[in-house]
């Protein structure tokens, strides 16, 4: 039989309300509570062995000590799945069940599963580590949940496949996956334009996207003295491409040496991108990377100088997790050297 | 307007001493064609490959796909302003070729060529798989400028595909399909209770080898314009763009641009199709407003309800597409967008490049950044090399076992905006 530890607060583990609220871990075997139901449900896919109880105020207070409290207790028992909650829409229990959940995930790498409500503040913090269960608002909504976590939970025991959230009642992890479709594209939007027209109920595939905004740094005081870097997502990199730049969703960035160069030549530098008509860049890849026009200003002495070596990446069909990952490293890297401003090209 | 489709099931396509076409079979003799496209003397040689469905061959690097046909009658040719003069077509017979293709190949153009796999999973992401292709591999003059190279290879293209329909001149079809589409004031005389629709194809002219060309002329600069649905299956439109290889549109998905035929289909019995818009993608602001606000201009005009777009390629056209998405419904017409999505291999990235609140209603046609590995196949056609520099591809894409990895990006028409394909995108 397949073992299961279940984490649960002090009130669902019988120990009282919020006067309980500041105990300690403690670890009972088999199920209590919740998880009689649960055990329950799994009918023989699975047993809780183990139940650890802790209350709400000092998994708050003590996080660290608790989790590393819970952990080995968790750890003691080899379980082959993690259960904790549901914790519906109660704050600090919600947020125990998902940070115990994911800190189980990476340590002992077995699946995990909580049950929250939607806006519990659990959910935006571990939605995409940890499988949590939709959940109403109070344990009222107990008898609906705990056949959902059963039965995922009994997937994730068997390795079967995860179906969609719509499926299985989980709150979306935010991955968007490819699937087939019996309708091709275009039949999708003439049939969403016609319920569109007629005020039908429809469901956009594209749900729009929210974007960081970053809020443009205060001018530079003094030119005169500022160090200034160029960066450019125009993929100049010089011949042969050392650091392999991707010509699409690019995975890094080059940092080049121009030490000493008024231009860029196109003996020396070219453009590995592959979004644009790469021609008149690799004619001229000053055209991309102003060095030419830099040196003057330099020489003219509008500028205090520019740093000695430039950025280069390709931006193109480039996830903006790689293109954050990559701008937060050459932000560093500039203020390592002690640029003061930097002036970003694409193409 | 009234257009017949004269439709061939092509069920092999043969190397022969003669060109010729019976029975389901087309025969090609490689010198007669390859004469043909020699008279262009930038190209200082051509050979032919062939693929056929479930072989294990892969195509790379492709630059164009164009499905085979051919007027029988009616005005002007097909491909008008390349193979055809520029007289308009859209009405009489076309011969077309079904289950077959050319796929352009040889010297590659520019990183934004594809790959087609003929089987295993990568024959999953696109219907190209699944037809009897012919493969130019076409070799520019030395010393041949990028832009003429590309001229060239579309050209050849074309020709090669009118060429192979030529042959079924002669033939009887193994089936036909009729379309009838009215002037607009007779439409709207007859169907004044069905809600006006009318289709934006947002093409993308940007110079610098991302262009389209509409009975021969480069639509780059142009004010929005009316185009007629038959106009567009008779080969009006035609690719020159060096776009990401999964969201070109294919000059063989203007020939079947399937919301043009699924809005056919509805064509008097749910919605009244009015027409056929055409928004051009500018590289700059300015143009991308001015385009959005004529084509919504001209919506207007025609009295349209409804209005559903399609964008071609990524990054800047998005702009476009919620710039036309905005000022449609600002002007009461209700719309619906076919775009796809780069939101990272993980799927965890805002996948749009640019968004309005207005866009409702949008239609997905897949994550580009999808990452495959797929099969070493037995055959390559063109050069393998290709994947390590193409959209999609890196310098380690090729295995040493042959397995090849990429985004699928690099497969052609695997993420078509026009929504040529069956594939979305879920949550999860």
């Amino acid at each position: 039989m397949k073992k299961i530890v279940h984490y649960i607060n002090q009130f669902y583990g019988q120990f009282g309300g919020e006067e309980a609220a500041g105990m300690t871990p403690v670890k009972k075997e088999g199920p209590v509570g919740p998880g009689r139901s649960l055990n329950e449900a799994l009918s023989g896919e699975g047993e809780i062995t183990a139940t650890i109880i802790c209350g709400d105020n000092y998994f708050a207070d003590n996080s660290d000590a608790a989790l590393s409290e819970i952990l080995k207790m968790i750890e003691a028992e080899k379980p082959d799945i993690f259960i904790a909650g549901p914790a519906f829409n109660a704050g600090r229990y919600g947020l125990a069940c998902g940070n115990i959940c994911d800190a189980v995930k990476a340590k002992l790498n077995i699946p995990v599963l909580t049950g929250l409500y939607p806006e519990n503040p659990g959910v935006d913090m571990y939605k995409k580590t940890v499988y949590i269960i939709e959940t109403p608002m109070t344990a009222a909504g107990m008898k609906d949940v705990i056949p959902k976590m059963a039965s995922l939970a009994a997937k994730l025991l068997n390795g079967d496949e995860i179906g969609f959230p719509e499926e299985e009642g989980y709150i979306p992890q935010g991955f968007r996956v490819n699937v087939h479709t019996e309708k091709n594209g275009a039949e999708r939007g003439v049939d969403m334009l016609i319920k569109k027209l007629r005020g039908e109920p429809f469901t956009t595939e594209l749900p729009m996207p929210v974007f960081d905004r970053v809020a443009p740094a205060p001018a530079l005081k003094d030119l005169k003295h500022a160090r200034i870097a160029l960066i450019t997502s125009g993929g100049i990199v010089p011949q042969g491409n050392p650091d392999h730049i991707e010509s699409a969703n690019a995975s890094r960035y080059g940092i080049y040496d121009i030490t000493g160069l008024d231009s860029l030549s196109s003996d020396s530098f070219t453009s590995v991108h592959g979004g644009y008509d790469p021609v008149y860049a690799m004619d001229d890849p000053d055209r991309v990377v102003p060095l030419d026009a830099m040196r003057e200003v330099e020489h003219e002495g509008v500028i205090g100088e520019l740093y000695n070596h430039y950025y280069a990446t390709v931006g193109n069909t480039t996830a903006v997790s790689n293109a954050k990952k990559y701008a937060e490293d050459i932000a560093q890297d500039m203020i390592k050297n002690h640029v003061q401003a930097a002036i970003l090209t694409s193409n | 307007m009234k257009l017949t489709l004269n439709k061939f099931h092509v069920k092999d396509i043969q190397f022969s001493e003669k060109s010729s076409f019976s029975e389901g079979v087309l025969h090609i003799s490689k010198a007669e064609l390859a004469e043909y496209l020699l008279k262009d003397p930038n190209i200082s040689s051509v050979d032919f490959d062939i693929a056929r469905p479930g072989e294990s061959t892969r195509i790379i690097p492709i630059k164009d796909v164009i499905q085979p046909r051919y007027k029988k009658s009616g005005t002007g040719q097909i491909f008008p302003g390349f193979v055809g003069d520029v007289e308009t077509v859209g009405n009489g017979e076309t011969n077309v070729l079904e289950e077959c293709c050319v796929a352009t190949s040889g010297k590659i153009v520019a990183f934004q060529e594809g790959i087609i796999d003929m089987s295993g999973p990568g024959a999953e992401f696109n219907s190209f798989s699944k037809m009897n292709i012919l493969v130019p591999l076409i070799q520019p003059a030395d010393g041949l400028d990028k832009h003429t190279h590309e001229a060239t290879v579309r050209v050849a293209g074309l020709k090669t595909a009118a060429y192979m329909a030529k042959l079924s001149l002669e033939c009887t079809p193994d089936g036909t399909e009729t379309f009838e589409h009215e002037s607009i004031l007779e439409m709207g005389a007859k169907y004044p209770d069905l809600p006006k629709v009318v289709y934006v194809d947002m093409v993308q002219c940007q110079g610098l080898m991302h262009d389209t060309y509409v009975y021969g002329l480069n639509v780059k600069g142009i004010l929005s314009t009316l185009i007629g649905p038959l106009e567009v299956l008779d080969g009006a439109i035609v690719s020159g763009n060096c776009a990401a290889p999964g969201h070109k549109n294919a000059t063989i998905h203007h020939e079947n641009n399937p919301i043009i035929l699924d809005l056919l289909k509805h064509h008097g019995k749910d919605l009244c199709f009015v027409g056929v818009l055409l928004s051009n993608e500018s590289a700059m602001l300015n143009e991308k407003m001015r385009a959005a606000y004529y084509t919504a201009n001209l919506s207007q005009l025609l009295g349209a309800d409804g209005m559903i777009a399609s964008e071609e390629g990524g990054g800047n056209p998005e702009t476009d597409l919620m710039l036309n998405c905005k000022f449609h419904e600002k002007k009461g017409i209700k719309t619906v967008l076919v775009t796809d999505e780069y939101c990272g291999r993980d799927g965890a990235s805002q996948g749009l490049a640019d968004v309005t609140p207005e866009a409702d209603a949008v239609v997905t046609n897949g994550n580009g950044n999808q990452f495959v590995v797929l099969p070493k196949m037995d055959k390559i056609i063109g050069d393998i090399e290709a994947a390590r520099v193409i959209t999609g591809g890196n310098a380690n894409s090729i295995g040493e076992d042959g397995t090849l990895s990429v985004e699928i990006a690099a497969i052609m028409g695997s993420c078509c905006e026009m929504g040529y394909e069956h594939m979305t995108t879920r949550l999860r």
